[in-house]
């Protein structure tokens, strides 16, 4: 995980092949310069980060259901709850489960859990549109590689 | 029973806090009751749950977009109310 630069995930561990799941992973680096003011002394994940490392589970599984053919764009959070710290060092696994896929939108509902405890949780709606123009696509797709995410199986060529 | 009507005005009136008694077969989710597309998405999440339905968003936004149809037609809740009761028949059928 690369908090500053919004990397997230680590990788995509499995994907359930009904589409309905997934689980990826995400190590909080030891250092990084979000902790230089969250908190100077005290370094802990913002909690919009960790909203943000459950978006971006959601959004593999928003890809791998409509094959990279649109891009999940995150647009409401709901019920988000963080129930306690999390620290450098610590690995968390990411869990995510479409609850809805409407026309042009997905709802889901996702999870933070480390070593087994749940840690934050959030209801996440994403509208789904069409790439925009320029290198969007080809970037999540390299980013894809990178984390493991099963490209073979879930991407058109 | 209550009616496609009642099902769709209590969701509104539910999801954006708009008084039920303001909410009327002949308003238009946009224009009258001010609903932004944000809200309409959590609108149709409850629409499409309630009446175990999809509705067709994007179609229609194209079609309003494209001049073939004007947002009246999707947007005045007796003409919602009217296509959820088409996409109920079809889906039964």
């Amino acid at each position: 995980m690369r908090p500053e630069v919004f990397k997230m995930i680590d990788r995509v561990v499995t994907i359930d092949p009904s589409l309905q799941k997934i689980h990826c992973q995400g190590l909080v680096p030891e250092e990084s310069s979000i902790f230089e003011g969250h908190f100077p002394g005290y370094p802990i994940m913002p909690g919009v980060l960790l909203i943000e490392a459950m978006a971006q589970t959601t959004g593999w599984l928003v890809l791998a259901r409509n094959r990279f053919n649109k891009m999940p764009f995150l647009a409401t959070v709901k019920e988000a709850k963080l129930r306690t710290f999390v620290l450098p060092g610590q690995n968390l696994d990411l869990y995510s489960e479409i609850l809805h896929e409407g026309s042009g939108f997905v709802v889901a509902k996702t999870q933070a859990m480390l070593e087994g405890k749940l840690i934050c949780s959030a209801e996440l709606t994403f509208r789904v549109l069409p790439w925009p123009e320029g290198k969007m696509k080809p970037v999540v797709m390299k980013v894809a590689e990178h984390v493991s995410f099963p490209l073979a199986d879930f991407a058109d060529a | 029973m209550s009616s496609t009507f009642d099902t769709v005005a209590n969701i509104i009136a539910e999801t954006c806090d708009i008084p039920r008694d303001t909410i009327t077969p002949d308003s238009h989710a946009i224009d009258d009751l001010g609903i932004d597309s944000l809200d309409f998405l959590d609108i149709a999440f409850a629409i499409d749950k309630a009446f175990g339905i999809k509705l067709p968003l994007e179609q229609w936004t194209q079609e309003v977009n494209d001049g073939k149809a004007t947002t009246e037609q999707y947007f005045v809740l007796k003409n919602l109310c009217a296509r959820i009761d088409e996409l109920v028949a079809a889906k039964a059928a």
